[in-house]
């Protein structure tokens, strides 16, 4: 059972998110506004939230910048329109993946089982165990599930994490983007690629000495990334 | 065009036509003056001729003996001779049809005509003729009974002289008319130029026009400057353009709204269908469980099947609406297409009944997105039609600047009149296939896909029977 926080202002969508997901046994509060789902989310302590990006009153925008100010909770956006702009934003703006509706319970439900597993399925057991991988000035705690640069500790929200771990338990091995979506995002190998972009680019400001020119997260231009070598 | 090009033909033509009118002029005024001229200068040196010969025989004659010998003639001929002056004329006299006598033996020819006619005349006659190709003048002069003038004497005096002055004096006015034609016609250049400058002006300004109008500038307007024929032309043209290019915005207007109207109408229907669809597992689940009344569970999985149908169909709407909007947008990737078509068939669960040859290693810069969606949408067709005497082929090549992909499939192919039309909107391969295996617009959307890659995707029935779709991706998609 998963608390779920779901912030849609149409009420039948509402309904019909709510009703589906209560039906495979997640406990859900729904809210209408960006500012109620944001009074929520101390109260009602979602371990998922939901999120439209068309709302009346504050944009669903920046009600996904003010959550990923304060928390690090998985985040998955319910995007009206494919197109396309607003999901680049939302992902951006730190947003962990992303639905297009309509879309069917058992669509959503696999989203966010993807997004609240804390460790790729692919990934080998022994070197998510790991503990303390150093590279350089990076530490990554595979157990714990922490990551310090420089001795300070890094927030990362969940799949800056997962796509991090994903990458530095094999340094040095190129993935293409359509491989990450598989094993990070566990979406088809044709989902949105702009997903994987918006992740790095959102990890390289977090881990980067310069972002520019990163050394740990690294583009192989026309194949895709890989972590390091340093 | 096969034609030459219209200016330079054109002005070619009426610079010609013009020439051709003012050296007409010009030669036709030459000639009548030549003739003129002519004319003039002959008849003066004829006249000249005969008068001085009757001068000079009017006051010879008289001292002949009424019936001269040969000798007095002779010696008449010799005094008319010495007569005659710059005229150099040789005179020669014949007395009653006899033969004419000289003073220089053979000096003197007179025209066998000429003798004829002077034998009847009563004045002199003259004729021109050529001996040794010297013109020449004859002149014939019946010589009249001193004291009875009315009664011819018998006797007539010829002279003829050489008319190689005059002749001198003829040719040079053909060499004037001639030094004066050529000029003429060459300063009349001038002219005619610049008046098939100032004609073929506007026809330039009509045809440059046109081609632009032919490239789909219909506000393309002419300046119409005068009152000729050419104005009247350009302002034909300006009206043709102005209603070319209001139908032209009425029916792009049309056009537009019907698009938005297909566009908002699958948006609005998006917000009720995401919220059924969110609940189709609910429903389904309850139809599976066998607590309910059959006919409400069937209603239910009814419901729950169409409702995903719908949204299917909702999603493609919306697609082909981004294509019109011009809203789709590319996401090139590096792929390896043998990745790529693994992958589509092994999301569909088709690796079994499709047979994949892709050469290893082939990679290409494209949507892997759109390219699922195209390769879907062609293997999804050719499975259902397909027929299973042959099986499905997929296959991928690398031409020179093109990746090429084909579908083949060993069914009965696709009727000759339906294959233009396989990749419009709602057009279904026969009336009689079922409606849920699609939206009608797949094969469009798959059109769509190809050209936003800036290629091209084509069906074709194979000789041997089956339907072969080529999918052609430039290499570096624009």
């Amino acid at each position: 059972m998963t608390r779920v926080l779901l912030i849609e202002d149409d009420p039948a969508v509402r309904r019909g998110v709510s009703l589906g997901l209560r039906r495979r046994g997640h406990e859900t509060e729904a809210v209408g506004t960006g500012e109620d789902g944001l009074e929520a989310l101390g109260p009602f302590a979602p371990e998922i939230v939901l999120l439209d990006l068309m709302l009346p009153g504050m944009s669903g925008l920046e009600v996904c910048r003010r959550i990923r100010e304060t928390s690090q909770v998985p985040l998955v956006i319910l995007s009206a329109r494919g197109d396309d702009i607003d999901v680049v934003v939302g992902l951006e703006a730190g947003a962990d993946d992303y639905v297009v509706k309509p879309a069917s319970g058992e669509l959503i439900e696999a989203r966010m089982r993807a997004v609240l597993r804390r460790v790729a399925p692919a990934q080998p057991a022994a070197a998510a165990r790991e503990q303390h991988l150093t590279f350089g000035g990076l530490v990554i705690d595979g157990v714990g599930l922490q990551v310090r640069k420089d001795g300070r500790e890094l927030v990362l929200a969940p799949s800056e994490l997962k796509l991090l771990l994903f990458l530095s338990a094999s340094p040095g091995q190129t993935f293409s983007r359509q491989q990450l979506l598989e094993q990070v995002w566990e979406h088809s190998y044709y989902g949105d690629a702009r997903l994987v972009d918006a992740c790095v680019m959102r990890l390289r400001s977090k881990i980067e000495d310069d972002p520019r020119s990163p050394r740990y997260v690294q583009t192989v231009r026309g194949f895709g990334y890989r972590f390091g070598p340093l | 065009m096969k034609r030459r090009p219209i200016p330079r033909g054109l002005r070619t033509r009426l610079v010609i036509a013009f020439l051709l009118v003012s050296a007409i002029s010009a030669l036709t005024t030459a000639a009548l003056t030549y003739q003129q001229a002519r004319t003039a200068i002959l008849d003066r040196a004829q006249d000249g001729a005969v008068h001085d010969l009757r001068d000079q025989v009017g006051s010879l004659a008289p001292d002949l003996p009424a019936r001269p010998t040969t000798a007095d003639l002779r010696a008449l001929t010799l005094q008319l001779d010495r007569a005659g002056g710059a005229r150099n004329w040789h005179t020669a006299a014949a007395l009653r049809g006899g033969p004419p006598v000289a003073a220089t033996t053979g000096a003197t020819a007179v025209p066998a005509a000429l003798r004829r006619a002077a034998a009847t005349a009563d004045g002199a006659v003259v004729q021109r003729f050529h001996r040794d190709g010297d013109p020449r003048l004859a002149v014939a002069l019946p010589v009249a009974t001193a004291d009875r003038p009315a009664r011819p004497s018998g006797l007539v005096v010829y002279a003829s002289f050489s008319l190689a002055p005059q002749q001198r004096d003829v040719s040079s006015l053909v060499a004037a008319a001639r030094a004066g034609v050529v000029p003429v016609v060459l300063v009349s250049l001038v002219p005619a130029l610049l008046a098939a400058r100032r004609v073929l002006r506007p026809v330039r300004q009509l045809r440059s026009a046109t081609e632009k109008m032919a490239a789909g500038a219909l506000d393309t307007r002419i300046a119409v400057t005068g009152d000729d024929e050419l104005a009247d032309l350009g302002r034909t043209f300006n009206t043709m353009a102005a209603t070319l290019q209001a139908d032209a915005t009425a029916l792009r207007r049309m056009e537009a709204g019907a698009r938005r109207f297909a566009a908002d109408v699958s948006h609005e229907m998006r917000t009720p269908l995401a919220a059924m669809t969110a609940v189709t597992g609910v429903l389904d689940e309850d139809a599976a469980s066998g607590r309910l009344d059959p006919e409400t569970a069937e209603a239910l999985t009814l419901v729950a099947d169409e409702t995903r149908h719908l949204a299917r169909m909702v999603e493609d709407l919306m697609e082909i609406s981004r294509f019109d909007a011009g809203a789709a947008v590319l996401h090139l990737d590096e792929i390896d297409v043998g990745e790529l078509a693994g992958k589509t068939l092994a999301l569909r669960h088709w690796q079994d009944r499709v047979e994949v040859s892709v050469p290893d290693g082939l990679r290409a810069r494209l949507d892997p997105r759109r390219i699922d969606v195209v390769l879907a949408n062609l293997l999804g067709n050719a499975l259902r039609h397909g027929g299973s005497s042959v099986p499905v082929r997929l296959r991928a090549r690398a031409d020179e600047d093109a990746l090429v992909l084909t579908v083949t499939d060993g069914g009965p192919g696709i009727p000759e009149e339906l294959l233009p039309h396989v990749f419009d909107r709602f057009t279904k391969g026969d009336a009689a296939r079922s409606r849920s295996e699609g939206s009608g617009l797949g094969l469009a959307i798959a059109a769509e896909n190809a050209r936003l890659h800036g290629g091209t995707l084509t069906a074709a029935n194979a000789p041997g029977g089956g339907t072969v779709f080529t999918l052609t991706l430039p290499w570096n998609p624009a």
